[in-house]
């Protein structure tokens, strides 16, 4: 890859480009969705992937998440590398047969005959003020389908990387876009990143470890840098990846700090947290300090705009947090 | 008054045209037929000889099949007996390029297009999903969920089209599936993008115990097509050579870039839905009585015979290889097929996660337990 100078880009950006930069070296690479044609996508994600490449290329297709789904896996069936986009998260779920029934399992049915390389890019979770089914994080359903790769960027490298990453996977991405972090910016040209199941510590520290993924990752940093005036040193892990799930950055970690606290904006209960903390704790119990804990979104429907702020996690959630780790200082 | 007639409507509407006339698209009221209407239309003799041959086999096939599952060789059998005209006509419509969409009762269909009989059973026999390479054979999986593989057909074909390839997909959906979302996704889809693929609904009467009746509201099945823009037929499914006919000219439209066509055919499941259903609880001796009168397998003997295409030596040979490949097939079965247990971690994912490789290795050790017991 050439190398290209520095330049501030968007999320929202930097996943365009990983899609134009598959488009156009793997003409297998096709998108299609609801709008992601000549309206370049309600978030514009894909904006102007159908005038570069052509309608065939880029598709609008019917309004219909099962058949934008069923049809990505005939065309994968065929050899073709589709990249399908369900407008919002909460407009995914008349996919999920498709999903969990065909797309998860037909490389295990055929016993490897039939893989099938589709990426489902989700616009997920809260935070920017949308209505009633516009902001669900629904990562703890496709965790709990096997065959099913399930990642999330938090930041605008990774956003490119990742997608990448996952474009070029022989197996099913669902790739969480999170939409809050859509118009975030950083200094960026196209490059590798760490490759799908790989975890990274995006701050190094001693007192405590924040594991969390996708939207809550610059909520955790930010607690970092506040937490630094309770003289508390945090590490940050971004998990990027929930399946495969990356259990030994996250514990080498856990076992560094000796103190843990999972965060995520989805319902706790039932939700990624859980599992997270059961498979630390099975792992780094005579490491810990303290129970692992989790500060997630509530065990509620997602909840109407004006009050979201209440639900989401925040820094002071965080915080709370790892003061109940039972400090030290 | 009509919604033409109310005041101000034309104003209302002013770009408003019906893109398509519908009339071209409607099924004929009558099933079409070809078999018992007299001598007038031509045969081809070669190709009644195959859908004859076909039927033979296909009703031998479902008898051992069934039987199978009675020994308990097979978890399960939705046979297609009654339904032989369909399975073995969808078959041999294809070119070898084309694909064929089957769900889980048309494993006759995948062995009438030339699949090894033991390896389509694989499914129903509990040793894997998927004995076969799809690729290989150009038959996608047989699909269990109702009709989420009609989509599948679509994109496939729309990817083919795509690629300038001569290829047509063929899917098959019983009646209960027309109901399904993802038969109308898949219908609509396909006439919006022109695929170059053909719907085939076996109308068998019931969705294991529903009826029609209580399925749809619809003229018939064949109806749906024409909300979609694209024409629908209506056949009599046991009739071989009609339904051999109207498919073929199906495929031949979706072939020179006419678009998907939807083919109800009307048939009937003469069996249970499978070995745990119980037919009397919902259907009649008279019913299954009466629709074994129009039997598929009666119905192209008795043409041929009277049209001088088949005689008692050709019918006994066809009889005869029927019985080869059921005796064929027995032995097979009954061999115990050899599992390897670590294959459950082989090809979850491309590559094992580290998750995987722990659960692989868990079930290495309890194997090597049992070995030593």
């Amino acid at each position: 890859m050439t190398t290209v100078a520095a330049k501030p880009a968007t999320m929202a950006q930097a996943l365009q480009r990983a899609m134009r930069d598959a488009m156009a070296e793997d003409p297998r690479v096709h998108v299609l969705g609801e709008d992601v044609g000549t309206l370049g996508g309600v978030f514009r994600v894909t904006d102007g992937l159908a005038k570069e490449f052509g309608e065939d290329r880029c598709t609008d297709t019917p309004l219909a998440e099962a058949g934008i789904l069923g049809t990505a896996v005939g065309m994968a069936m065929y050899g073709l590398r589709p990249v399908v986009e369900m407008q919002f998260d909460a407009f995914a779920y008349p996919a999920f047969e498709q999903l969990i029934s065909h797309v998860a399992k037909t490389r295990n049915r055929t016993r490897g005959a039939m893989p099938l390389p589709i990426v489902v890019r989700v616009p997920y979770g809260g935070g920017i003020g949308g209505v009633e089914h516009h902001s669900d994080s629904s990562e703890a359903y496709y965790m709990a389908t096997p065959g099913l790769q399930v990642v999330a960027p938090a930041t605008v490298a990774d956003a490119y990387g990742l997608l990448r990453e996952a474009i070029a996977s022989d197996d099913p991405v669902v790739f969480l876009e999170p939409k809050r972090l859509y118009w975030s910016k950083a200094d960026w040209s196209p490059h590798p990143v760490e490759p799908i199941g790989r975890a990274v510590v995006r701050r190094t520290g001693r007192s405590a470890t924040l594991i969390t993924y996708g939207p809550s990752v610059p909520v955790c940093l930010e607690a970092a840098e506040a937490a630094k005036e309770e003289g508390w040193d945090l590490e940050v892990v971004d998990l990027r990846s929930l399946v495969p799930f990356d259990d030994e950055t996250v514990c080498a970690s856990v076992r560094r700090t000796g103190r843990a606290v999972v965060v995520h904006e989805s319902a706790g209960f039932g939700g990624p947290g859980g599992e997270i903390a059961a498979r630390v704790t099975e792992r780094c119990f005579h490491h810990l300090e303290a129970p692992v804990l989790r500060v997630a979104g509530f065990d509620i429907p997602y909840p109407p705009p004006m009050l979201e702020r209440h639900h989401l996690p925040g820094v002071d959630r965080v915080l709370d947090a790892v003061a109940r780790l039972q400090w030290e200082v | 008054m009509t919604v033409q007639e109310l005041p101000g409507a034309a104003a209302a509407y002013p770009a408003f045209t019906l893109r398509t006339d519908p009339a071209p698209l409607l099924p004929d009221p009558e099933p079409y037929r070809v078999l018992g209407l007299g001598t007038d239309s031509p045969l081809d003799p070669e190709l009644m000889r195959r859908l004859y041959e076909g039927l033979v086999r296909g009703r031998r096939y479902n008898a051992q099949a069934t039987a199978l599952t009675k020994q308990g060789r097979l978890a399960v059998y939705p046979s297609s007996t009654g339904q032989e005209a369909c399975e073995v006509a969808a078959a041999l419509v294809l070119e070898k390029q084309d694909w064929l969409f089957p769900s889980y009762r048309d494993t006759l269909a995948a062995v009438a297009r030339g699949l090894d009989p033991v390896e389509a059973l694989t499914l129903l026999r509990g040793d894997w999903h998927t004995g076969y390479d799809p690729r290989v054979h150009r038959i996608a999986p047989l699909c269990t969920p109702l009709a989420t593989q009609l989509p599948h057909a679509v994109g496939l074909a729309h990817a083919a089209r795509l690629a300038g390839d001569d290829v047509v997909a063929l899917a098959m959906v019983g009646d209960g599936g027309t109901s399904e979302g993802d038969f109308h996704e898949a219908m609509n889809f396909a006439a919006v993008w022109q695929a170059p693929v053909v719907f085939l609904v076996q109308n068998n009467g019931f969705a294991i115990s529903v009826p029609l009746a209580k399925q749809t509201a619809a003229p018939s099945l064949a109806h749906k097509a024409v909300g979609y823009g694209m024409p629908g037929r209506l056949v009599d499914g046991n009739d071989a050579a009609a339904v051999h006919e109207v498919l073929s000219e199906a495929m031949l439209r979706a072939r020179s870039g006419g678009g998907p066509t939807l083919v109800e055919a009307v048939t009937y499941r003469m069996e249970a839905h499978t070995n745990a259903d119980d037919a009397t609880r919902y259907r009649g001796d008279a019913e299954v009585e009466a629709w074994r009168a129009h039997d598929p397998v009666d119905l192209l003997e008795r043409e041929l015979t009277g049209r001088g295409m088949l005689d008692e030596t050709a019918i006994r040979a066809v009889r005869e290889g029927a019985e080869t490949m059921a005796a064929d097939l027995r032995t097979r079965m009954n061999a115990d097929p050899v599992l390897d247990p670590m294959d459950l971690f082989a090809q979850v994912y491309a590559e094992q996660t580290s998750q995987l490789r722990e659960q692989a290795a868990m079930l290495r050790t309890e194997l090597d337990a049992e070995d030593e017991r």
